[in-house]
């Protein structure tokens, strides 16, 4: 199994943390990893990618041109990489903010309502936790109990009282996803 | 312990790994992408463990200098930098090497010319393996591929550098600085006591005992004579180098028809770029230099007899692609292909490369 | 009286310390390097730190220190020694570490790494010789040429407009939190020999205590070639037009909250 993943939106929307915790969850499973962000001054409010990818076998390209998932956060993003998910694979976005939906035929596409959600529930940081819970659901690549062994290794400690909170973003965003 | 799984960033993983192969010490300035370094550094804190020292200097010149004060004093030194800062650095490279002194520099590579982009490249090969710094003289350079490498090659790096009494280079660029990948860290070693520095370095300045003459660290000798013999004793060690550490990988090479010769990140991406094309039914392999000085020259010359073009595959202008031509000595073309100013190619972009100019 | 009488211990007036070898030097006649240097061997050997000296030689007159003194010593880049000395001391904290360094490779190439160690309050020593001239390359114009003082690079004489001013880099040093001993002195005679020697031994004590700060002793200082001057004639220059500019005494001695 390789799992090959974009994550895209704007600095400040935790696209790296959430490619951080996807990636250490990996690690958790025992697969190999790898997690390779757009780095620079696109980080502090421009916008923001990483790819990451789990596979059973060791990993080559840390860079892709093709996904087998895009996870898209904003309309740069979406019309940046719609394309360049692979025939068949899958795309989950969030709509808020998105002025031209995803009008591939050939792929999964998903919505997820996360932004809304997250200010519903009163825990904007949330957010990309509820993204990732969507992912989860859709393609189960990793176990939830990675994801929270993953979390208690990204997060500092004084930070862990927020896992629960953050547990519940997740099976939030299981919840929510919604085919297109 | 020590075989615990980490994943953590090229740039962290050099950071860990100075601390646990008994660095004695460790002089860098920030710049963009490999300031986790000294970030990393100072966070762990290790004067507080080892007794490493752990220094924010005033400029890349100075950190430079600093490395050779402390090499000349026998303890083991680091630096690390990005393509301008290295640049800077490039005196200091030069004395280090004249008055052979073991250190290593670590170079993150961003692109260039000038202050250029902090997106990846490899535009300084030249200035790593032709020189950078005035005069003859070469630097041991490791090209790491994956973060494991990036952790592992700083041991290596440090045992070539005071086996040989020359300075030492990681060249790693902006994606394997900024990735993060699992990485077993090495065992912790620790730093050398006095005594055993004594003993592995006589040359060193620690301290004059009554029963020894002075100990000189330089580089400088005025009578033509004498330098021309120091020339040579250098030259004399650098073709002991060549014989004896050339380091390189073959991927899918058994029965490949073209080959890709690539380093460091570059690497990876034609790793990939080989799978994608022989599931189109092009025979193509991987010829991956470690070491970028010594160059694996005969390793890729026996390709030559093999296969029926080659290309370098470089995020540059076209730098490594000439010592692969003097390797191939006009028996099979060789071409190369490379993005420039920070742009990153594809594996598909290299298939399609491979399919135009080899083909 | 047979000179074997007279060549006894008992006799003995004057001795050059033991490891100041017996190398000619290659200094001009006139130049104040050898009794600087001699007065830094004198101080090292009394504090019984010759196994425990680390000296940093720079770019300029001095770059031959090393051939003249039998301690341990790392030559400088141009201007680096600071830095270098930095290394040295923060990685062998138990050791003596000083810098001799001219005006040039100090106050010229070597201004940042002068000034961040300095500030660093590293527990070094920098041997500062100020002659207000590059001698090693012939006479050409120093960051500390005075004002109208002809040289090789203002053959017309140093003009402010052009050059900006004659740089008094050890008052810049004192205002540095990291400085704990600034002074400035010169060995144009016996008595100013006598308070140089004073000078070194507090910078190298200054050192060795653990209390840390960094030290300076300017060594005001002639040129008689580059300064096309007879030695005697350098000197009498000297107290009529660099000190002056650059006049003796402690600027900083925070021991003595001066």
């Amino acid at each position: 199994m390789t799992e090959e993943i974009i994550i895209a939106g704007f600095g400040g929307q935790g696209v790296l943390s959430m490619g951080k915790i996807l990636a250490y969850s990996g690690l958790m499973q025992g697969k190999e990893v790898s997690w390779m962000p757009a780095y620079g001054p696109e980080q502090r409010g421009g916008t923001a990618n990483v790819t990451v990818i789990l596979s059973d076998e060791k990993i080559s390209s840390p860079i892709l041109n093709q996904y087998d998932t895009a996870i898209i956060l904003n309309q740069q993003s979406l019309d940046k990489f719609e394309k360049a998910v692979k025939p068949g694979g899958t795309l989950i976005y969030d709509p808020y903010g998105i002025t031209s939906e995803p009008t591939r035929t050939d792929i999964n596409i998903y919505k997820i309502n996360a932004m809304d959600t997250s200010i519903e529930m009163n825990a904007p940081k949330s957010f990309n936790m509820i993204i990732l819970g969507g992912l989860l659901k859709i393609r189960p690549i990793v176990e939830l109990e990675n994801v929270l062994k993953g979390l208690k290794k990204t997060l500092p400690e004084r930070h862990h009282h927020l896992i629960p909170m953050n547990e519940e973003a997740l099976k939030k965003g299981m919840e929510i996803i919604r085919g297109k | 312990m020590s075989e615990e799984v980490k994943l953590m960033k090229g740039n962290e993983a050099i950071a860990h790994a100075a601390i646990r192969c008994g660095c004695d010490g460790y002089f860098g300035y920030p710049i963009t992408p490999q300031s986790e370094v000294l970030e990393t550094l100072m966070e762990v804190e290790p004067w507080k463990t080892t007794g490493m020292v752990v220094l924010q200097a005033e400029s890349e010149v100075s950190a430079i200098n600093m490395v050779y004060g402390g090499a000349g004093s026998g303890k083991k030194v680091m630096t690390s930098s990005s393509s301008p800062g290295v640049s800077l650095k490039q005196e200091g490279v030069s004395y280090l090497a004249g008055a052979e002194l073991p250190a290593l520099i670590v170079n993150v590579m961003r692109g260039g010319p000038g202050l250029g982009t902090i997106q990846p490249s490899q535009a300084d090969y030249f200035q790593t393996v032709k020189g950078g710094g005035h005069g003859d003289y070469r630097l041991i350079a490791l090209a790491p591929a994956s973060v494991q490498e990036m952790a592992d090659f700083v041991g290596l790096a440090f045992d070539l550098a005071f086996k040989y009494r020359n300075p030492a280079i990681i060249l790693a660029d902006g994606v394997i600085g900024q990735m993060m990948e699992k990485v077993v860290l090495p065992d912790f070693k620790p730093r050398r006591t006095d005594e055993e520095i004594e003993k592995e370095c006589p040359w060193a300045a620690v301290g004059k005992p009554k029963n020894r003459k002075p100990n000189i660290i330089t580089s400088l000798e005025l009578q033509p004579d004498a330098m021309e013999q120091n020339n040579l004793r250098f030259q004399a060690k650098y073709k002991a180098i060549e014989e004896n550490e050339v380091r390189y990988e073959e991927i899918m090479c058994e029965d490949a028809e073209y080959l890709l010769v690539a380093f460091g990140s570059s690497a990876r991406i034609c790793q990939k770029a080989c799978q994608i094309a022989r599931e189109k039914g092009i025979k193509l392999g991987l010829l991956r230099p470690i070491t970028l000085w010594p160059f694996p020259t005969k390793a890729i010359a026996e390709y030559a007899n093999k296969v029926k073009a080659m290309l370098t595959v470089e995020l540059n202008a076209g730098q490594m692609v000439e010592d692969v031509r003097l390797a191939v000595n006009g028996k099979v073309p060789v071409e190369h292909y490379g993005r420039l100013g920070g742009i990153v190619y594809t594996p598909d972009e290299i298939v399609e490369a491979v399919k135009n100019k080899l083909m | 009286m047979a000179i074997e009488d007279i060549i006894k211990p008992e006799n003995l007036v004057y001795k050059k310390p033991d490891i100041m070898n017996d190398n000619s030097m290659h200094y001009c006649p006139g130049c104040s390097h050898g009794v600087i240097h001699k007065l830094i061997a004198e101080v090292i050997e009394e504090m019984g730190l010759v196994e425990n000296a680390i000296g940093i030689t720079p770019v300029g007159c001095a770059v031959f220190a090393y051939n003249y003194i039998d301690i341990d010593w790392e030559e400088a880049a141009h201007g680096r020694a600071p830095a270098m000395a930095t290394a040295i001391k923060r990685l062998r904290p138990n050791k003596l570490v000083f810098t001799y360094q001219g005006d040039g490779d100090l106050a010229a190439i070597g201004t940042a790494e002068t000034i961040h160690a300095c500030n660093r309050g590293e527990s070094i020593a920098i041997i500062f010789v100020n002659n207000g001239i590059y001698g090693m390359t012939g006479g050409q114009m120093a960051p500390t040429t005075l004002e109208g003082m002809k040289t090789a690079t203002c053959p017309y004489g140093r003009d402010v407009k052009l050059n900006g001013y004659p740089l008094k880099i050890t008052n810049l040093l004192k205002e540095l939190e990291g400085m704990r001993y600034v002074t400035r002195q010169s060995v144009h005679t016996a008595a100013a020999v006598r308070k140089t020697k004073k000078a070194i031994r507090k910078a190298f004590e200054n050192c060795m205590d653990g209390k840390g700060g960094a030290n300076i002793v300017e060594v005001v200082s002639t040129c008689s070639s580059g300064w096309k001057m007879t030695p005697e004639k350098s000197n009498k220059w000297m107290e009529e037009n660099m000190f002056p500019a650059y006049p003796l005494g402690d600027l900083k001695d925070k021991d003595a909250n001066i």
